[in-house]
């Protein structure tokens, strides 16, 4: 049990700057996920907390110790790695038992640790065997049981998810949420998937660029982004940008998205979006808002018709994609009422959940 | 409906006989080369051990008549028997034997911290000096012996200790042959290992020296015995630094033993020549045959990493 604190840390290779200087408050028994695209700094920021990894600069705490010297083992850490990392020549029992038996536990103990993370983890009938005789599903789970048994301080997973298939990796999803619930240890959790990173996480921080963008519980993050990186990453299928400029109408306002297409602003976004009126913004909203066309209006809404480019049927909902002034859009309408491709169709955008992004800063307004 | 018609006018007009099987096909053509040149192979290499089996066999006076060299006609066992009573045969085989087994411990020794060291603790100037270790392999031995005599005459004068003439000098001689090959075969293999094993074992609490033990020894185990039968090969057969270094009957070493002292003058004793070197073949030979399946993993490993 312990919190995790990370201070201005700087990782540079040579003098390319991985990790720029990051900040980050975990705390007791926290869910934290790390997620971001490839090259984002956030696997080398895990491995300097697992102490595989120097900080070039900046100080690691874990608990109230400061980490920066010491070495993997004195952190008191356990990590779970994308590959398994499940040493070949030894069974399941002995993988999970080597840093116990490292340690010169007892025997009784370690047993007793061993067949208690079996437990958790449903491999009771496993222990004999060895890693080749696994499955990817399985073997996860030892990996994951060999962190267990340690007892760690603080959980650390290295895209433990990416070697398995999709159908595995849900069911797999749910499994580490559970043994969270039950083991309650700090948990530090990278991934390059959003929706992985959505449904584990009790604070998901999104990474770019060796920086933080924003930090924050997943619904946070998905509904009130602060940057236009995070409102593209977190959400599949992803927000719509479309350039746009404020216009003032009188006593109300309005989004211009083209010639022929202007949205009006809520009433409640009316004195937020003021200051921006004449300029140029990014005008953001998920396809999710933008649905087919209904009898009554919803407050906040403007109603308006398009003709369809691309229709993709999923099943429970059909994805809808057209363009405004060249820019692809994607809405996603309900089956029933989706026309074809070519036709058009009468969509309505809610647009109490739009977002506006200065095209300078990429900030959210 | 259209498309069943047309094939159906085909198969009733020009019907032609479907070939399946054209891979089976063409990997029987491939297979009848295979096995031809295959053949040649093993004709070609094993016909010397045949006529080393066969002439031992014969007595001296046998393989001086003019009768079919490929016949024994009056088998014998006295070759083996007077080789195997022979005090001097025996001092060469113990010899041998010593020095190989000497030879292979500190080599492994060496090339294993060496490679383990090279390949995983990632420091200032290791991936030169890992290409250093293998350009000395790359060094023809027949070009080191001289320069090797200069080293042991400067021994002799400032330390007072004779290194020529000793049996125990090839112990000091052959790791400089063994060690870069083996280091460099250890190197690929350690190599091949994900480092994500020996992550996972330093935060279990490993130290480096028990990654080695604990986790690398074990998982390379097929390479370790890859480098093992050839560094016992290579100090099993050489004849080149022995033949260079030590002199005395009492001091030699199988290879050069059999050569000087089976040939006196221009009297070649062939019966016994053929069956020394027989019985000198059996040791690798017997290693081979019971670790031979370790021996190409482990270099086959070696070849796709490096």
């Amino acid at each position: 049990m312990a919190q995790v604190a990370l201070r201005n840390i700087v990782k540079m290779y040579d003098k390319t700057p991985a990790v720029q200087g990051i900040d980050l408050d975990i705390a007791d028994r926290e869910f934290i996920v790390l997620v971001g695209p490839s090259g984002c700094g956030k696997s080398t920021t895990l491995r300097m907390i697992a102490g595989l990894e120097e900080a070039s600069s900046g100080e690691i705490f874990i608990g109230d110790r400061m980490v920066n010297d010491v070495p993997p083992k004195d952190r008191d850490i356990a990590m779970v790695f994308q590959n398994y990392a499940l040493y070949p020549h030894m069974t399941v029992y002995e993988n999970m038992s080597f840093g116990l038996r490292l340690k010169k536990f007892p025997k009784q103990e370690i047993k007793d640790r061993v067949q208690n993370a079996a437990q958790i983890l449903d491999i009771t009938d496993l222990l004999d065997r060895r890693p080749k005789q696994l499955s990817g599903g399985q073997r996860q789970r030892v990996a994951m049981g060999r962190a267990i048994v340690r007892n760690p301080k603080v959980f650390l997973f290295d895209e433990p998810l990416s070697n398995l298939d999709a159908k595995l990796r849900v069911q797999m999803r749910t499994e580490i949420k559970k043994v969270h619930q039950k083991v309650t240890t700090t948990t530090v959790y990278v991934t390059h998937d959003q929706v992985e990173a959505m449904t584990l996480a009790d604070r998901v921080v999104v990474m770019n660029f060796g920086r933080i963008e924003q930090i924050g519980p997943p619904n946070e993050l998905y509904h009130h982004p602060k940057t236009r990186f995070v409102a593209g990453f977190i959400g599949s299928p992803a927000m719509n940008f479309m350039p746009a400029r404020v216009v003032n109408g009188g006593n109300n306002l309005s989004v211009r998205l083209s010639d022929k297409l202007s949205l009006p602003v809520p009433e409640n976004r009316m004195a937020r979006y003021k200051p921006y009126v004449d300029k140029e913004v990014v005008f953001g909203l998920r396809p999710e808002d933008l649905i087919e066309g209904r009898s009554e209006l919803p407050p906040g809404s403007a109603a308006f018709e398009v003709q369809l480019d691309v229709v993709e049927p999923m099943g429970m909902e059909t994805m809808v994609y057209f363009a405004v002034d060249g820019v692809e859009v994607c809405g996603r309408v309900n089956p029933a009422a989706a026309k074809g491709a070519g036709e058009k169709m009468k969509l309505v955008a809610d647009l109490n959940h739009m977002h506006l992004i200065d095209p300078a800063t990429d900030q959210v307004l | 409906m259209a498309t069943v018609t047309t094939t159906a006018e085909i198969g009733g007009g020009t019907r032609r006989a479907v070939r399946y099987g054209s891979i089976s096909h063409g990997r029987k053509k491939a297979l009848y080369w295979s096995y031809f040149f295959l053949s040649l192979f093993v004709i070609f290499f094993l016909t010397p051990p045949l006529y080393m089996f066969i002439t031992s066999l014969k007595s001296s006076a046998e393989i001086g008549a003019v009768t079919n060299p490929w016949w024994v006609y009056h088998p014998t066992l006295d070759n083996y028997v007077s080789l195997l009573t022979s005090e001097q045969f025996l001092t060469f085989f113990k010899n041998s034997v010593v020095v190989s087994i000497c030879v292979v411990s500190v080599t492994m020794v060496i090339a294993v911290l060496a490679a383990f060291s090279l390949a995983r603790m990632g420091f200032w100037g290791s991936a030169t000096l890992a290409t250093g270790v293998f350009l000395t392999y790359l060094v023809p031995d027949t070009l080191l012996f001289i320069p090797l005599f200069k080293i042991f005459a400067w021994v002799h004068e400032t330390t007072g200790i004779e290194l020529i003439n000793h049996w125990w000098v090839l112990i000091v001689l052959y790791p400089t042959l063994t060690v870069p090959f083996c280091t460099w075969i250890m190197i690929g293999y350690f190599a091949s290992i994900p480092k994500e094993l020996d992550e996972a074992a330093l935060i279990d609490g490993a130290s480096y020296f028990q990654v080695l033990t604990r986790i690398f020894i074990p998982v390379a185990l097929p390479g370790i015995i890859a480098a093992t039968i050839f560094c016992f090969t290579v100090s099993w057969a050489n004849f080149l630094y022995p033949l260079a270094f030590t002199t005395s009957a009492d001091q030699l070493v199988l290879p050069v033993g059999i050569v000087t002292t089976l040939i006196k003058g221009d009297v070649f004793n062939w019966g016994q020549i053929m069956t020394g070197a027989l019985l000198g073949a059996a040791p690798p030979l017997i290693i081979y045959a019971f670790l031979m399946d370790y021996y190409i993993s482990g270099l086959t490993a070696g070849a796709t990493k490096g």
